[in-house]
């Protein structure tokens, strides 16, 4: 099987940059969000659809991040 | 697409393509190993017949903080099958953050020929390459000798203070520029692992992404003495890359050792989670400046 239909996205998250990256292979959809700099993996998701996939890793990123803490400088 | 010409680099035997990994994967003594940040990533689908390593149990001592000893890194290898002659071509996610931190570890205990595929898991999947589920099934070795660890590879906190007092070697902080100021303490959703966010005292802020194209793929030759020369870094003194845990520190000491082929480059895997928790040690904060002011 190959990697089909991948594709990426940039959004924001709690005033954070986010990619969100998704590919299908067979019938399963994948799903990760990133936070871009540095680009860590915050959450991958299989799902039966690309919506699903996306939707799950989108809200479990929103989470992780709307836990960073900003420090005055 | 980026059209980098690779055998401009200084060795760039150490670098395959993903064409190329296509074409060899099966070669009998060709060793395909993926290792990420998150080993669900391979369990979604990787190169057919790549193993997988686990950086935290596999590629760490799970009781000290330390990286593998050499009897450890000889187990490692008997068990993927690997002799001293194999050709080990490692890739994973995040632009091969944790494969650069296996290839730093292979070289410390001196495999000879160990190679990074170009792009990472990245650009496997964007080409829509083939993949496969299944876990290969390996028949052991047993005769790997590593060789006594190269420590010229590897910055401990002691050369680190004493690149800071004595300014005996650039200090290249390559984490993102949030991380550098002080402003966040680790990469926004990640656990904090420092009780002090900041930066070294004359480090420079050369983000490890600035090195890496759109599609995962390392910059050109000329890009990145462009880059580094930039800063200021451009090989003439020792150099020691940190990161927060030390893997996109590899990715760095990847780029300035291989690519560049910068003499002395360390990895200092002690990294802003020793710096930062340190009783005393001296924290800068703010933004970077811009080169020649800092």
């Amino acid at each position: 099987m190959k990697a089909e239909e991948y594709s990426e996205r940039r959004l924001e998250l709690e005033g954070w940059p986010v990619n969100v990256t998704s590919w299908r292979l067979g019938e399963t959809w994948h799903a990760k969000a990133d936070n871009v700099s540095p680009g860590a993996a915050l959450a991958r998701i299989s799902a039966a659809t690309k919506e699903e996939a996306e939707t799950k890793a989108i809200a479990r990123a929103r989470e992780l991040l709307s836990r960073t803490r900003r420090q005055t400088v | 697409m980026y059209n980098v010409d690779m055998a401009a680099y200084a060795h760039p035997e150490v670098l395959v393509t993903t064409q190329w990994v296509a074409d060899h994967s099966a070669d009998p003594n060709v060793r395909v190993v993926e290792i990420d940040v998150d080993t669900k990533a391979y369990d979604e689908g990787h190169v057919p017949g790549a193993i997988a390593w686990a950086w935290t149990t596999q590629l760490s001592d799970t009781l000290t903080r330390d990286i593998l000893s050499k009897e450890q890194f000889e187990r490692l290898a008997n068990e993927a099958g690997v002799s001293n002659s194999t050709t080990l071509v490692l890739y994973g996610d995040n632009n091969n953050w944790f494969a650069a931190w296996a290839f730093w570890q292979a070289k410390i205990y001196g495999h000879q020929d160990v190679r990074l595929m170009d792009g990472g898991r990245k650009k496997w999947l964007a080409e829509g390459r083939e993949l496969s589920t299944d876990v290969p099934a390996i028949r052991p070795a047993s005769g790997y000798k590593a060789s006594a660890p190269d420590l010229s590879l590897r910055a401990l906190l002691p050369q680190v203070q004493d690149a800071q007092r004595h300014h005996t070697a650039a200090l290249v902080d390559v984490r993102s520029p949030q991380e550098f100021s002080g402003e966040i303490l680790a990469p926004p959703g990640l656990p904090e692992t420092c009780q002090r966010g900041g930066h070294i005292p004359l480090a420079r802020s050369i983000p490890w992404n600035k090195a890496a194209n759109q599609d995962g793929t390392f910059k050109s030759l000329d890009e990145l003495r462009q880059l580094y020369g930039g800063e200021g870094v451009d090989g003439s003194k020792p150099v020691i890359a940190y990161c927060r845990i030390g893997e996109r520190s590899s990715h760095t000491w990847f780029v300035l050792k291989y690519l560049l082929g910068y003499a002395n480059v360390r990895n200092y895997d002690g990294s802003w989670t020793e710096w930062g928790n340190l009783v005393g040690a001296p924290v800068e904060r703010g933004a970077a400046a811009a080169a020649g002011q800092g």
